[in-house]
This record gives structure tokens, C-alpha cells and sequence, in this order.
């Protein structure tokens, strides 16, 4: 599992990871709501948030470069949206709130799943009541994401090591073709789970 | 197109909140009682599937690069229901993950790609499938598919940030829909290139356990189309109607407008799609949007089984069983 750089922070030792996650989740729920629900332009609260965050960040012992780097790979697409807020009145405030609601609640989104294993959030759902299908759906995705990344890895780099035609529409296709037999293993691979669930006794 | 959180207000988010848990719940109803418990490990694969579909990266003009979204070429393998649960993981292990696409935008998201775009497609995408045929058609209709699919996400996506007035809607609309025209057409490339491949490698899955083969239950048909419509009604509805229609433009234009009867024979109940006395004006067509589908969904429903039940009863074979 080389992709496992993917949620790695998630199992640092820190006392925001010590946290329980029935603490973490909602405790983020509820920043959010609050700075959605905050209204235009009061700056003072989003300093105030901000800081709250930044402070979190040093104590859960999460590098800032990584934090940083995120929420800058994450900006781009909320600048988009929010540049079209400047086309109508008022817009430079619409811009300047948007752009400070939407960092707020993406580095309360960062710290949540980089200071949580995704396993312990599955069982706060389980608790809280979300219908088994969904939650196990969700476990077995998170559990097969990193195989299943694993494996597109390994077939692109068969396939470049095998294919030298040049051409965009050549390319498109062999990738294409790359992404059909990863779901034909996809399903092979469903299948054989099916039967080791069946072995131990699933339903 | 993951709207992050900080961009919708209260309204819309409880009204998408709404309508997302409630397609999850029929999702997750039919999957329940048509999903064979072999399958049910393949809702999650698929899941995991499709978020290392979206890792292969095509190389696009200068230089820049797209990938896979996922939606139509889930519900053409999984079906309508399969094909929500598995975009829905998708969209939760994004959010609660990588922190793309917000927690509280999480129901405007389910709604727009799992619900809108991946529902809404298959249903495209069996109609021209019928109609087409095997083939060169099937291809074609997932083309279309995936297209359409991609597009109807972007403009209830713009729907959904002009009524929480982020953005006006003739901006959001045209900047929205113009980027995902494009990218619905890269979209429809690889998803017919990927169907085409899976149908080289394996015939089988597209038809032993792909969707269509098996009889679809007729109630998933109407459940997930009377939400579709509630959710277009409630953000597409209130906007695309501010312009003053082609009729009432002429009746202007030459002066005749004062002579429209103002007594009409029989008092319509919602007069100019407004309830009377009702909050502010965007949100109060939104609501009288929502009500009317209702109300037109059922009378469709009623036309519907009066026609089909009718033909059914009288025995004439309808096209599946002649297939089969």
C-alpha cells in the first residue's frame, strides 16, 4: 500500500488526535454551521475562528507546509465560484466574505480528516444511525481505495513502458482501455470478497 | 463541481439536504430489496473504483490534463440506485477525506452529481438505448449520457449558488454551463471509450448484470424522476422564468395587455406561479415551483398507469418482453 501517503497525518500521535471522533466530527459540523451562518463582512469573528484553527494546527503537530499546500491545491476551484460573485453589486464584499468563509471552513475540513482516521469516523456514523448498506459501502471503499490506486499505478506503468505511439486520440484510447480492465478486476475482485464474506459468516 | 461549504445559504442548504437524503434513502431502499447480496461488496469496489478512475489523468490541449468523473459510467454498470450509493461514497470519502467539496455542501453535491447527474443520465441513457439499439447506438447513448448528465449537474449547481445569491444567475448560468459543456464533452469521450473497452473485455457485465437486461422496478423510475423535478423546480424554475414569456413580450409590444381578462373563468390557485402572501419573491416561486411539479407529477402518474395499466390489461407485449 504506497498510496497510503493519501490520509497519513490521520494516525499521528497529538491531543487533537487523542480526541475521540464523536467529539471531532461534530465539534467541525458545528464550526461550520457557525461560519456559514455568520453574517457578510464581520471580520472580527472570522480572525477570531481563524486563529482558534491555527492554533489547533500547532497542537495536532500536522506540518503547516502540508496544511498550507492543501488549502492552496483546494482554493483554486472557490476562487472560480467566488469570481463570479464580482459581476453583480457589492460584489468586491460578496468576493472578500466568500473567500474568507470557504478557507475557514476548508481548514476546519483539513484538520478534521487529518487529525481522524477514516475508520473511527465510520463507526461515529454507525452510531449515529446511517443505514448499515451505506456505512459498509463506504468501509469497503476506503478499504479497496488504496489496493484499487495501487493497481491503476501498476497498470499505467505497464502501459507506458509498453506503448510508444504518439497521438493524443491513441493515448485516450489505451487509457480508456487501462480504466475498462480496472473495473473488469474491480468486479473480479468484488466477486472474491463476496465469497470470503460468505465464508466467515456474512449475512 | 464540488461546492465547497461558505457558498450556500440556510435555504438551500436544507433544501438540498432534503432532497439528497431523501434519494439516498430510495437508493438505498432499492438496493436493498433488488440487490442480490452478491453484489453488495460491488456498490463498495465500484465506489472505490471509480476514485482510481479519477487518478488516470488524459492529456488535454496545452498542456493541461482531465480525468474521468464517474457518474454515467457508474449508473450504466450499476443501475440508477447502485450508481447513487456508489457517487454518494465517492462524494463522502472527498469530503470527509480530502476536503474536496464541503460538509455542509454534501447534500447540493449527492444532489447534483449522484442524483441529477448520474440518475438523470441513465434515464437518458436507456430511453436512446431503446430506441437506438445494440451497437453503434448503445455508444451513442451513453455519449449522450454522459454529456447531458454533466451539463443538468452544472446548471442546478448554478441554480443552487444564484439562490443562495452568490452569483446572479444569467453569469452563474452561462460561466457554469459553458465550462461544463466542455468538459461533459471529455466526459462522453471516455466514457464511451471505457464502456466500449469493458465491452470488448467482458459482453458479459454489460448485459448479465447491467441494468437494463433486468426489469427495472417502475417505482425507482417515478420516485427518483418526481425528485429530479422537485429539485429543478426549486433551482432551475425560479430564474428561468425572468423574462417576461414570448406571449405576454407581444401583448406589450402591441398594447393589448390591459384587454387580458382579468376575471378568469375559473380562479387559478397560484396566480404567476406565486403563492399569495408568502416570504420573499425568489424563494416563494421556488416554493410554488415545488408544489406544482407535485401536482403535475401526479396528474403525469395518473396518465401514465391509465395508459400503460390499460395496455398491459388488454394484453399487448411491451417491448422488454419482446426483447427477452
Amino acid at each position: 500500500m504506497r498510496h497510503d501517503f493519501l490520509d497519513r497525518w490521520s494516525r499521528l500521535d497529538s491531543p487533537i488526535h487523542r480526541l475521540p471522533a464523536g467529539v471531532k466530527l461534530p465539534a467541525a459540523l458545528g464550526l461550520v454551521v457557525l461560519v456559514v451562518a455568520l453574517p457578510r463582512a464581520s471580520w472580527r469573528a472570522f480572525l477570531g475562528i481563524a486563529v482558534l484553527l491555527i492554533d489547533m494546527a500547532v497542537l495536532s503537530r500536522i506540518p503547516i507546509r502540508f496544511i498550507a499546500w492543501r488549502l492552496l491545491t483546494l482554493e483554486p476551484l472557490a476562487l472560480g465560484v467566488a469570481g463570479l460573485a464580482l459581476f453583480q453589486p457589492d460584489g468586491g464584499r460578496i468576493f472578500a466574505t466568500l473567500l474568507a468563509k470557504t478557507t475557514l471552513c476548508l481548514f476546519t475540513m483539513i484538520l478534521l480528516s487529518n487529525t481522524t482516521p477514516f475508520s473511527a469516523l465510520l463507526a461515529v456514523m454507525r452510531r449515529a444511525c446511517v443505514p448499515a448498506l451505506l456505512v459498509s459501502t463506504l468501509a469497503l471503499m476506503y478499504r479497496y481505495l488504496f489496493v484499487l490506486t495501487d493497481e491503476a499505478q501498476r497498470m499505467r506503468r505497464a502501459r507506458m513502458s509498453r506503448t510508444f505511439r504518439p497521438g493524443r486520440w491513441w493515448t485516450w484510447r489505451i487509457l480508456a482501455t487501462v480504466i475498462g480492465q480496472l473495473f473488469v478486476r474491480s468486479t473480479e475482485r468484488a466477486e472474491r470478497i463476496y465469497a470470503a464474506m460468505a465464508a466467515r459468516g456474512w449475512k | 463541481m464540488h461546492i465547497p461549504d461558505g457558498f450556500l445559504d440556510a435555504k438551500t442548504l436544507v433544501a438540498t439536504g432534503a432532497l439528497a437524503a431523501t434519494g439516498v434513502a430510495i437508493a438505498l431502499r432499492q438496493a436493498q430489496k433488488h440487490l442480490p447480496p452478491r453484489r453488495v461488496p460491488l456498490l463498495g469496489l465500484t465506489a472505490a473504483f471509480v476514485f482510481a478512475a479519477q487518478m488516470i489523468n488524459f492529456p488535454v490541449a496545452g498542456g493541461t490534463s482531465g480525468h474521468l468523473l464517474g457518474g454515467t459510467l457508474a449508473a450504466v454498470l450499476l443501475g440508477p440506485s447502485g450508481a447513487v450509493l456508489a457517487v454518494t461514497s465517492v462524494l463522502i470519502v472527498q469530503c470527509l477525506i480530502f476536503a474536496d467539496g464541503g460538509l455542509l455542501a454534501l447534500g447540493a453535491n449527492v444532489f447534483n452529481m449522484a442524483i441529477v447527474g448520474g440518475v438523470g443520465s441513465f434515464y437518458i441513457y436507456r430511453a436512446l438505448y431503446r430506441l437506438l439499439g445494440e451497437g453503434r447506438g448503445q455508444m451513442i447513448a451513453v455519449a449522450v449520457a454522459a454529456w447531458c448528465g454533466t451539463i443538468m449537474a452544472a446548471i442546478v449547481a448554478a441554480g443552487e449558488l444564484s439562490l443562495s445569491g452568490v452569483v446572479a444567475w444569467r453569469v452563474g448560468l452561462v460561466a457554469m454551463a459553458g465550462v461544463h459543456a466542455l468538459i461533459g464533452v471529455g466526459e462522453a469521450l471516455i466514457t464511451t471509450l471505457v464502456v466500449l473497452a469493458i465491452r470488448r473485455a467482458r459482453p458479459e457485465i454489460l448485459s448479465e448484470a447491467g441494468p437494463i437486461a433486468t426489469g427495472r422496478p417502475a417505482t425507482e423510475m417515478l420516485a427518483f424522476g418526481l425528485l429530479i423535478a422537485l429539485g429543478l423546480a426549486m433551482f432551475v424554475a425560479p430564474f428561468a422564468s425572468s423574462w417576461p414569456d414570448g406571449l405576454e413580450r407581444v401583448a406589450q409590444r402591441l398594447g393589448f395587455q390591459h384587454r387580458a381578462v382579468t376575471t378568469p373563468l375559473m380562479p387559478s390557485p397560484m396566480p404567476d406561479y406565486a403563492l399569495p402572501r408568502l416570504g420573499p419573491a425568489v424563494w416563494n416561486t421556488a416554493l410554488a415551483g415545488g408544489v406544482g411539479t407535485a401536482l403535475v407529477f401526479l396528474l403525469a402518474l395518473g396518465v401514465t398507469w391509465l395508459v400503460v395499466v390499460r395496455k398491459r390489461q388488454r394484453g399487448q407485449p411491451d417491448r422488454r418482453s419482446r426483447r427477452a
